[in-house]
């Protein structure tokens, strides 16, 4: 029973989130991300697919089409419509979730919409459309960014036209410190988040939400951090995309016109 | 002899700078050239190609395409050529021009569930591609296996100037139709057939292997021409 109780604490008393040495809950430094696994081409069924860890994370991204638009009213005569649903498994956090979509998560649908439709070439998808499910099988914080990036790899993985990849990373403000990749606990009880999600080739960015108070230095350095740790998650990406294409590191050949 | 350069490339890759004629997949960004897919990018002395290693079907106008009659009206066919949109054969197309739904029965010509060989006939943006059975080779298919396969893999079932489809074809005996939109017809005795359709499997699975033709000659096994 003693073990069960562990770490316990009565509401409204905090513990530390950083130590005096500035290392954190999980062992890590304000700067490191947590351990990453990214897969693509999971699922059969789907057009394209993709699977990532990220801390506890666990996210399955799916996408179908082009296809026909239904109901037929929606139809865009210039441009596909791109459709997401960011959805959380009733089994994904502690306590059971309604399967029902939540307010949240109608509003994380739409974000990440809107992080992905900069990057895939609508125009080339008249009159059509194009569904992402983001399907979060166990949550730990920063799901939205992770969410993104898997998606952004199951969409080229459909072989839908795009004009870069979409990676995102989250940073945040445990007391005053700026912090990268949040987790749970750090989301829930520190001072502050911060998710972004950049395309990096274009050097755009497509999601910056924020919560907490910031000083005008700290919303920089958060800021170019997240960018920073982004283009650190799209190495991964590429590597992930790679292996399942070319079973290795993407390479440059010469050959001789003509020649096979 | 000018050298060509291949590269592996993913979305947002800048495949070359500088100036060059480029085809689909390839998108300017001032004078860098970048990639929509993932694929291989060829560059060439001034053009740059990218071939994709994913991806649906698209109708392009003079595509050869298998599809499947899903319904007919007064006017003509509307047939499933496996892409987001759907083709019509016009009835005028079939009968003539001086086709009119009083006196001919679009139905004793293609009925619903019917697989035919068709041409594309136009495809813009703003309209559904419109089909046409003129021409030798179109029209009904009476029998044989359908076959799906990813449509930028139709290039390896062919092979160079029809490699691969000659050699299944002499050691299976079988007939084999093929579609730019991945639909794929076998026709022939059971047993070729079976052969056949394993050997267009392996090209499938193995597109990247080296030596692809050599591998599926052994996967076809030195048996005589007409099966088994």
């Amino acid at each position: 029973m003693k073990k069960l109780w562990e770490g316990a604490q009565l509401a409204g008393s905090k513990r530390k989130l950083i130590d005096e040495n500035g290392i954190r809950l999980d062992g890590r430094k304000w700067n490191e991300l947590r351990p990453i696994k990214l897969q693509v081409g999971v699922m059969k069924n789907a057009d394209g697919s993709a699977y990532i860890e990220w801390g506890k994370n666990k996210i399955m991204a799916a996408v179908y089409g082009p296809k026909e638009v239904h109901p037929k009213h929606q139809v865009l005569p210039d441009r596909a419509l791109l459709r997401c649903r960011y959805h959380m498994a009733p089994f994904s956090v502690d306590e059971r979730k309604n399967p029902a979509p939540s307010r949240r998560e109608i509003e994380i649908s739409k974000v990440i919409r809107e992080a992905l439709v900069p990057a895939v070439v609508v125009e080339d998808y008249p009159r059509t459309a194009i569904e992402v499910w983001v399907e979060v099988l166990q949550s730990d914080g920063g799901s939205r960014v992770a969410g993104i990036t898997a998606a952004s790899l199951a969409l080229a993985d459909a072989g839908i036209n795009m004009r870069d990849l979409v990676v995102g990373c989250s940073c945040g403000l445990i007391g005053e410190q700026v912090v990268s990749d949040l987790d749970d606990t750090e989301d829930k009880e520190g001072n502050g988040d911060m998710p972004v999600a950049i395309m990096p080739n274009l050097g755009q960015v497509g999601l910056l939400q924020v919560d907490g108070v910031y000083t005008r230095e700290n919303f920089q350095k958060a800021f170019e951090l997240a960018i920073e740790k982004g283009k650190e998650i799209y190495l991964m990406q590429r590597e992930a995309l790679t292996r399942r294409f070319f079973g290795g590191e993407a390479q440059t050949t010469e050959v001789e016109e003509g020649a096979e | 002899m000018p050298m060509i350069q291949r590269r592996q490339v993913i979305p947002g890759d800048v495949v070359a700078k500088g100036n060059y004629r480029f085809g689909s997949y390839i998108e300017r960004h001032g004078d860098e050239y970048v990639a929509l897919r993932v694929g291989i990018a060829e560059i060439l002395r001034d053009e740059i190609k990218l071939s994709p290693l994913t991806g649906p079907y698209l109708p392009r106008t003079d595509d050869e395409v298998i599809g499947k009659v899903v319904d007919v009206n007064g006017f003509g066919w509307v047939v499933d050529i496996n892409s987001c949109f759907d083709g019509f054969l016009p009835a005028s197309f079939v009968f003539g021009r001086d086709f009119s739904p009083a006196t001919h029965d679009l139905s004793s010509k293609f009925k619903v569930g019917d697989i035919i060989g068709t041409r594309i006939e136009s495809f813009e943006r703003s309209r559904d591609p419109q089909l046409s059975i003129r021409g030798q080779g179109y029209g009904k298919i009476e029998s044989g296996e359908i076959v799906k396969i990813s449509p930028t893999k139709v290039p390896r079932i062919i092979g160079r100037r029809g490699a691969m489809i000659n050699l299944i074809n002499e050691r299976t005996g079988c007939d084999i139709k093929v579609g730019q939109n991945g639909v794929v017809v076998v026709d022939g005795s059971p047993e070729g057939i079976v052969k056949a359709v394993k050997a267009i499997r392996l090209v499938e699975e193995e597109t990247r292997a080296p030596d692809l033709i050599s591998k599926v000659e052994e996967a076809l096994g030195g048996s005589a021409v007409g099966g088994i």
